[in-house]
């Protein structure tokens, strides 16, 4: 920069001249994405400080952190973030654990490569909400062919617990394709090399993935856990199709949304979202802290 | 090795496929069942019918709700290109400050929650008049769709190599032609690339399509399918909703399987690269 500076006038200006066409570039994309997040953002944060309900619009007042009051006291508010979180953590180590031993096969494997790689890219497709009744009539009593493995009268989505393994369930298959994309890339990462020197050296097959794959992995397995978890908060779809929340099942998504649409309350949605928000922004922090990894991408391409 | 191996890995291979395939044969098999059949709990239909996809194709909400999915897609995904070319050639190419918050509030945004903009935007849509139309629904999903593709695009963009257009416009072409003949071509798998993820976003959205709408004027095929009761209270939708799934999800999936290994880098690159 400095060298093309001091670089006589025509560059000077060259430099000036890709400068304001770069801000001019980013310039639409950059105000689209900033009104329709940021305003609503501000607008909801201000929400948050009033009491407004659409069904009573004549009692609108101002009235300070009172809606984070009766948030932060209500009992079904802990138990959707319990909920969410739970799904989360489970739902994220076991796709993790499945996404890594796809990824694994579709990379390595001997045979039909181009199928295995195909059909796994299957799942990723089905629009959510449609998988979602696939499981949900799959665990029907009498309907489905899973609820037949069942032992008579019982019936999953009706009780809490099997209600959010369902979910877990819903949510696993549908996002661990995308979770084994990212890692068979991170695998092509490997060099085949130190592989062959480390099992000339006698180091067995789960050494080889343990000592020399996962530490070479190690930003990949990181971002794509961070992807995953940032979405698996925000789940809806799954268990608005399974369950809508009954049986202490919703998670802080659905339980703002029934509060925004059912109860009409702006000023509890409002609160719900602003918090889901400060939540939802605490995860990377969290990830950098526990995890210790320098984020991907930082060290390296520059 | 050997035969032993190959062995062991189409068994590996097989279970691989019965995890990605058995479900979707499911709803495939139940949208097929007659609906007087469907309580049996069979896996396969024990008597085959079409009645179910004559049937919502009858269901002008269901047919309505699929022009709204491909007309909003569509647009949505149009402008996130339009935007997201722009920006992603500027991030790619060119060097002036702020290219690095470009892309951290695309990174921002692609992992905000939806819910948090569900509130404010119902009621922000509802005084603009912009509540159960299409532009109420593409402002969104041009939001969401915006990062991915300037993302995706930057990673596209930068593999170019762009000195062939200076090398043609060396041998006589003007600039023009050296960006219509040269440039273009190389982008443009790119650009595809990225409209069909751009487009798979919009049309898996559920959440925004529930919550801003309320009739439907602009409600997409998958909330359209959560309201679906059947013909008659005595009728189970079970099949209609099998069949509905089957329609709005093979789209996506031919779509995905034939540009099987361009989405595949596409979806990858950002998160591999950096």
């Amino acid at each position: 920069m400095t060298g093309r500076a001091t670089g006589g006038r025509a560059a000077g200006r060259g430099a000036r001249d890709e400068r304001r066409l770069g801000w001019w570039l980013c310039a639409p994309a950059g105000l689209v994405m900033l009104l329709v997040t940021g305003w609503p953002v501000l607008y909801s944060v201000l929400l948050s400080l009033q009491r407004y309900d659409l069904r009573f619009p004549d009692r609108k007042a101002w009235i300070g952190l009172a809606n984070y009051g009766t948030v932060l006291t209500d009992a079904f508010w802990w138990n959707a973030v319990a909920v969410t979180a739970v799904v989360t953590v489970v739902s994220v180590a076991i796709e993790l654990v499945l996404g890594m031993a796809i990824a694994l096969v579709m990379y390595r494997t001997l045979v039909a490569r181009g199928l295995v790689r195909a059909a796994v890219l299957i799942p990723y497709g089905i629009v959510t909400v449609a998988a979602a009744y696939g499981w949900k009539y799959a665990w029907t009593p009498g309907t489905g062919w899973l609820a037949g493995f069942l032992p008579a009268g019982s019936a999953p989505l009706t009780e809490r617990w099997p209600a959010l393994g369902i979910i877990i369930v819903a949510e696993v298959w549908k996002t661990t394709p995308f979770m084994s994309l990212l890692l068979m890339a991170g695998l092509a990462l490997v060099p085949e090399d130190t592989l062959k020197a480390a099992a000339m050296d006698g180091a067995s097959a789960w050494q080889r993935f343990r000592l020399v794959v996962l530490p070479l992995m190690a930003p990949t397995i990181f971002a794509a856990l961070l992807f995953r978890t940032l979405d698996a908060v925000r789940i809806f779809d799954d268990i608005y199709v399974l369950t809508n929340g009954a049986q202490s099942t919703s998670s802080v998504s659905i339980i703002a949304y029934h509060n925004l649409v059912s109860g009409l309350n702006l000023g509890i949605g409002s609160t719900m979202s602003v918090l889901v928000f400060l939540g939802v922004a605490v995860v990377p922090v969290v990830f950098v802290k526990v995890l210790g990894a320098s984020a991907p991408g930082q060290d390296r391409g520059r | 090795m050997g035969g032993n191996s190959r062995a062991r890995w189409a068994l590996l291979d097989l279970l691989v496929l019965v995890y990605a395939l058995v479900p979707v044969a499911w709803i495939a098999s139940l949208s097929f069942k007659e609906p007087s059949t469907v309580s049996a709990g069979t896996f396969w239909p024990t008597r085959w019918t079409w009645s179910n996809y004559t049937g919502i194709f009858q269901n002008d909400d269901f047919v309505r709700g699929l022009v709204n999915s491909i007309g909003i897609g569509l647009i949505s995904t149009a402008i996130a290109i339009a935007l997201g070319t722009m920006a992603a050639y500027a991030v790619a190419r060119l060097r002036f400050p702020g290219r690095n918050a470009v892309l951290g509030v695309s990174l921002l945004i692609s992992m905000f929650p939806q819910i948090s903009l569900v509130t404010p935007l119902f009621e922000i849509e509802r005084r603009l008049g912009l509540f159960d139309t299409w532009p109420g629904l593409v402002l969104p999903y041009v939001t969401f769709a915006l990062p991915l593709t300037i993302y995706t695009l930057s990673t596209f963009f930068r593999e170019i190599p762009w000195d062939l257009e200076k090398a043609a416009t060396m041998d006589g072409a003007t600039p023009f032609q050296a960006f219509r003949l040269v440039i273009v071509p190389l982008a443009l798998p790119g650009v595809v690339t990225t409209a069909i993820l751009a487009f798979i976003l919009c049309w898996n959205d559920f959440l925004f399509s529930i919550s801003l709408t309320s009739s439907n004027a602009a409600r997409t095929a998958p909330a359209t399918i959560s309201f679906f009761t059947g013909s008659s209270q005595f009728e189970d939708p079970t099949g209609s909703i099998a069949a509905a799934a089957v329609v709005i999800t093979i789209p996506i999936v031919v779509f995905v399987l034939v540009f099987q290994r361009r989405i595949v880098s596409g979806l990858t690159s950002g998160a591999v690269k950096g």
